[in-house]
């Protein structure tokens, strides 16, 4: 059985990856899917159509930009580390970027979809924005940012364009399981691909599943309120 | 088709009939050999009046694509084993495998001085050093070989990165992200920048890169009349200007 560091390795860190990337994107995904919702700021489409260009950007695009944005003419010069690519580090950076649409979409429906009536009641009670955030904006959204969680954790474990772009294919720190399923392919070790494609499968399965559960509850609760 | 008989119609291109026996041979490269490649087919089509359609990809993948049924008619791998293996499996023709070039590996670094080789790699005041996949790529399983020969393997393998093919271990280094990298001579030989070690041959086994005739080939004209052009002194030429061995065993 070849269940050594190879296989458990790339689960591990690719668990990792996904989530201090789902963590990182909760904090910049619901104040920003709020701001989307809420501004009346004509700046509003613009950042929201950057938020969503890596849907329907090549991730050799991305992989191609963020090599040359972390290399030492971008972000490693500045900060004197020549790279970030082939780091954990930067594979995080690259991951928040390609999977920041699916996180926020969501969170931005969840705040669009409680409309302006709870916060101007919220604003009548004299609840400050941040309190009318806190106490009404979130406890409406929290489907949306569940789901917004869920599919940045999913699209993060699979990604793989970009990784094979700026990850240079190093075992605990770079080597996620996408890199790992090419690897095995190309050296014609199907046996140990076969297992983790099968494990891929069954855990995207899962997730749409779960993303599905949520929205249904989310929809029968509104329905019923 | 439509669309060729529509301008046809309307009388925008002369009517000019491609040769009968005119074909297309299509054609798996290893990425180490994608210039050479490009010259010969090019040569190829001048001469013969047939066309070559060119896939460039790391060995492995390549390989893996070839056992699944891609429509290659022709496997210019960058090692003897795949050549071999697929004549083994039933994919290659028996007898076709032959030693088209002989790999030459080089350090390669766009901003460091690398010209002192061996010291260049013990200086280790690089961060990273680049190089393929040596499981998949034969130039990686030489860089390894190289560094351990000089005894510098223990040191710097935690600055190793390592690109899927040696096209992307060349790109890792000629973007900055890594000083200095173990590259096919091929690709920097006509460069004009950065500095190169050309490694010396008995640091590391001969990397000879065989051809194959598929079987999806075998009796395509356009396909087996380039696996003969690649044995003419024109092609053979073509392949030592970019910098590989022509003998198997030189």
């Amino acid at each position: 059985m070849d269940f050594d560091g190879e296989i458990g390795g790339a689960i591990v860190l690719t668990l990792q990856l996904a989530t201090v990337t789902t963590l990182l994107l909760l904090l910049l995904g619901i104040p920003l899917g709020w701001w989307l919702a809420r501004s009346k700021s004509g700046a509003k489409e613009i950042v929201g159509t950057l938020v969503s260009l890596p849907i329907v950007l090549p991730p050799t695009v991305l992989g191609f930009y963020l090599l040359v944005a972390l290399g030492p003419d971008g972000l490693g010069g500045l900060f004197g580390v020549r790279t970030f690519a082939f780091t954990f580090e930067g594979l995080v950076f690259g991951s928040v970027v390609f999977s920041l649409p699916f996180a926020v979409q969501p969170i931005r429906d969840a705040f669009e979809a409680a409309g302006e009536r709870p916060f101007e009641v919220a604003a009548t009670l004299r609840a400050s924005p941040l309190d009318a955030f806190l106490s009404v904006g979130l406890p409406l959204a929290r489907p949306g940012i569940l789901t917004g969680a869920v599919l940045g954790f999913a699209h993060t474990v699979g990604e793989f364009g970009v990784v094979l772009m700026i990850g240079g294919n190093i075992p605990g720190e770079t080597k996620v399981l996408s890199i790992a399923i090419f690897d095995f392919v190309e050296t014609l070790r199907w046996r140990e691909a076969h297992i983790l494609s099968a494990g891929m499968l069954v855990f995207a399965f899962a997730v749409i599943l779960t993303v599905s559960v949520i929205d249904r509850r989310a929809r029968r609760a509104r329905a019923g309120a | 088709m439509r669309i060729a008989r529509l301008v046809l119609l309307a009388g925008l291109v002369p009517a000019a009939p491609l040769p009968a026996f005119a074909g297309t041979a299509s054609v798996a490269v290893a990425a180490n050999f994608t210039e050479a490649a490009k010259e010969i087919a090019a040569a190829f089509a001048k001469e013969t009046d047939h066309e070559v359609q060119l896939s460039f990809g790391a060995t492995g993948a390549l390989y893996a694509q070839v056992t699944q049924g891609a429509p290659f008619q022709v496997f210019l791998a960058a090692d003897d084993a795949r050549p071999a293996l697929a004549v083994t499996e039933g994919y290659g023709v028996e007898g076709s495998v032959f030693t088209y070039a002989v790999g030459k590996l080089a350090l390669y670094s766009a901003s460091a001085d690398v010209t002192g080789g061996e010291a260049a790699l013990k200086t280790e005041t690089f961060d990273k050093i680049a190089i393929a996949n040596p499981e998949t790529a034969p130039y990686g399983a030489a860089a390894v070989e190289v560094m351990e020969k000089l005894g510098v393997y223990e040191v710097l393998k935690t600055k190793i990165v390592q690109g899927q093919s040696i096209a992307q271990a060349f790109q890792f280094v000629e973007t900055g992200n890594a000083e200095l990298g173990f590259v096919a001579l091929a690709q920097v030989v006509n460069a004009t920048g950065g500095s190169r070690w050309d490694v010396p041959q008995d640091l590391y086994e001969p990397i000879r890169q065989d051809a194959v005739l598929l079987k999806t080939g075998a009796d395509d004209p356009a396909a087996t009349a380039f696996v003969d052009f690649l044995k003419t002194d024109e092609a053979k030429a073509i392949i030592a200007k970019y910098g590989y061995g022509i003998d198997a065993g030189a």
